[in-house]
């Protein structure tokens, strides 16, 4: 029963076929079992998860009406804070962190009847394309264990695509959702900015940061990400209009749309497999009647530059509260308060968190914040205007979602130029704060690949019905990467 | 662009880290790549165009001022790496 998918097992559970808690204790078992080789996991909450479970079928056996999760095992992200529940954000300083609330999309996946399982692990705070940087594990690809699952969001990949949970949650800042989806053959969204509360989301870039959901297929990704979805007076960024029931709206055919291809974005850096897969992806949506147009997003080639200015000076901001009194690692602690505050940070972030730290603030410093950060600002206004312009011409903008396929371990680590340029086709993306999902096309060499589906601001709808249409053509969903047959065999 | 010691030694001040000289320089050398690469958004002529600080049409967002559940304070002091159940404790800033 792990190994089907979400919607199905849920009329199960809900017509008390199965009961929650053998799916839970099903799904823990696997997941432990296959942890020793992917470490996908930061913490799992096994007794936890039971007594829910429990709870949740002792519910549905009084005939209570239950949410549309009910019973179905989830991971969260470690940067997503579970109340009681260790949320380190793959860093040193947060490693005893005990929230003291949940997130909303934590109470909301609660509220629905979803059962938390586990944290996943991530790049620390967010920051990276590789799960490298996480102060506690290396997590790896289920399609090829010597390989990176993409991140940040990479646990919460890895889990679903090795069947740990059917469900989960990450963030995307500049494509931590959207590139792991692509190197774990899994759909991934990133709802538009606002989209999603970020209230309990712990802060990396707060004008681009947006919580997205993982799943094995359309529909289970749609039934997730409308649970998550809405506003929350928490978050003033939140949008107040309302959530669409996308996952009933997914076999309403799309009309003939027409699809822009950013011909003039690709040009740059994009390998032959992943270009391969593209074209391939493309007379995919054409012979479902859409027709291919170019467009230009002549500034977008210049998101690179302008993303790694402002999320690090929002970064160097956010991150000024690990200060080593309130919350988290202190160090130090002889002298004044001044040594007390460097010791702590210098010993709790990793090197990529200094890295970005050290980039935002001197982004934000007197005689450099016009060159810098103020004209990073004014660039992105003008990447927001090219898709505007684009997507009054086209329906959607389809474009591959990394330049690559999945990277070995170690391969990009010492060289964060290269690493930043996993992100090449996500950030443009996040600077307009348009929403999108990656959704699997092909298998290259035995790797997953990932297309984007883009559209205009609150068109989940759309382009979750047009990447339903592409899973029924393809038949990419619910692939079953090698760990399994290691396991199986 | 040119990322001088002196640089790297003021902005490590202001965003308060600790590094080891060799971290200092490492550093100094990976901020000169990757400053050198975004002064290519230079290029471009940018005059009379807003910085975008936030993808939603701003608005201010208004509530009523009511009192609402807050976090007791043993829970808000719980994570501190040092605290005397009523307050944060800190090193002695202020000398008698």
């Amino acid at each position: 029963m792990i190994f089907r998918p979400a919607f199905e097992i849920l009329r199960e559970i809900r017509e008390r076929k199965i009961s929650s808690s053998e799916l839970v204790r099903a799904t823990l078992g696997w997941a432990h079992s296959v942890e020793e080789k992917l470490h996908a996991f930061l913490t799992l909450e096994d007794e936890g998860a039971l007594r829910r479970a429990e709870e949740i079928d002792r519910r549905l056996s009084k005939g209570e009406e239950m949410g549309p999760l009910a019973g179905l095992p989830v991971a969260v992200k470690d940067n997503i804070c579970t109340k009681g529940v260790r949320t380190t954000c793959g860093s040193r300083i947060l490693e005893n962190f005990l929230p003291p609330y949940n997130a909303t999309v934590v109470e909301k996946l609660e509220k629905a009847g979803a059962v938390i399982i586990g944290k996943t692990n991530c790049d620390e705070f967010a920051m990276g394309s590789s799960t490298e940087n996480s102060a506690f594990l290396k997590t790896a690809n289920p399609w090829d264990l010597r390989r990176v699952p993409g991140g940040s969001s990479g646990g919460s990949a890895a889990s679903v695509s090795a069947y740990q949970a059917h469900l989960s949650l990450g963030s995307d800042t500049g494509g931590s959702v959207r590139q792991p989806a692509s190197f774990c053959g899994l759909f991934g969204i990133k709802p538009t900015y606002g989209r999603v509360s970020r209230y309990g989301l712990v802060a990396f870039a707060s004008s681009l940061d947006q919580i997205g959901a993982f799943a094995r297929n359309v529909r289970d990704l749609a039934l997730i990400t409308e649970v998550i979805s809405g506003h929350d007076p928490k978050d003033s960024t939140s949008l107040p209009e309302p959530v669409p029931f996308y996952s009933r709206e997914l076999e309403v055919p799309p009309d003939r749309l027409r699809v822009g291809v950013p011909w003039d974005l690709l040009q740059e850096g994009l390998d032959s497999e992943v270009k391969e897969a593209f074209y391939k992806a493309l007379k995919v949506l054409e012979n479902s009647g859409f027709p291919i147009e170019e467009v230009s997003l002549p500034h977008a080639s210049y998101g690179l530059p302008t993303y790694y200015l402002i999320a690090p000076a929002e970064a160097s901001a956010n991150l000024a509260r690990y200060d080593g009194i309130r919350f988290g690692l202190r160090a130090g602690d002889k002298k004044d308060l001044i040594s007390l505050y460097k010791e702590t940070r210098g010993q709790g972030f990793g090197a990529e968190v200094k890295r970005r730290i050290m980039l935002g603030t001197f982004a934000l410093s007197l005689g450099y914040r016009d060159a810098f950060y103020v004209k990073a600002q004014k660039v992105r206004t003008l990447i927001r205007e090219d898709f505007e312009r684009a997507l009054r011409k086209v329906d959607l903008i389809a474009l591959p979602t990394a330049p690559t396929l999945p990277f070995q371990m170690g391969e990009k680590v010492q060289d964060p130029l290269s690493m930043y340029m996993s992100d090449l086709y996500t950030i443009p993306i996040s600077l307009a704060g348009l929403p999108a999902i990656s959704v699997p096309t092909a298998l290259e060499k035995g790797l997953p690949v990932g297309m984007q589906i883009v559209g205009p601001v609150l068109s989940e709808s759309l382009i979750f019905r047009v990447s339903y249409l592409f899973e029924q053509k393809s038949g990419m969903h619910d692939l079953k990467p090698p760990i399994l047959e290691d396991y199986c065999a | 662009m040119k990322v001088t010691p002196e640089i790297v030694k003021h902005i490590a001040h202001l965003a308060r880290l600790e590094f080891s000289p060799e971290e200092l320089e490492k550093f100094r050398q990976q901020m000169e790549e990757l400053l050198s690469y975004f002064t290519k958004i230079s290029e471009l002529d940018t005059e009379g165009v807003p910085p975008t600080s936030g993808v939603l049409p701003l608005f201010n967002v208004m509530r009523e001022d009511e009192l609402g559940p807050t976090l007791a304070r043993d829970e808000a002091l719980k994570n501190a790496p040092d605290q005397d159940s009523v307050f944060f404790k800190i090193p002695t800033i202020l000398e008698e």
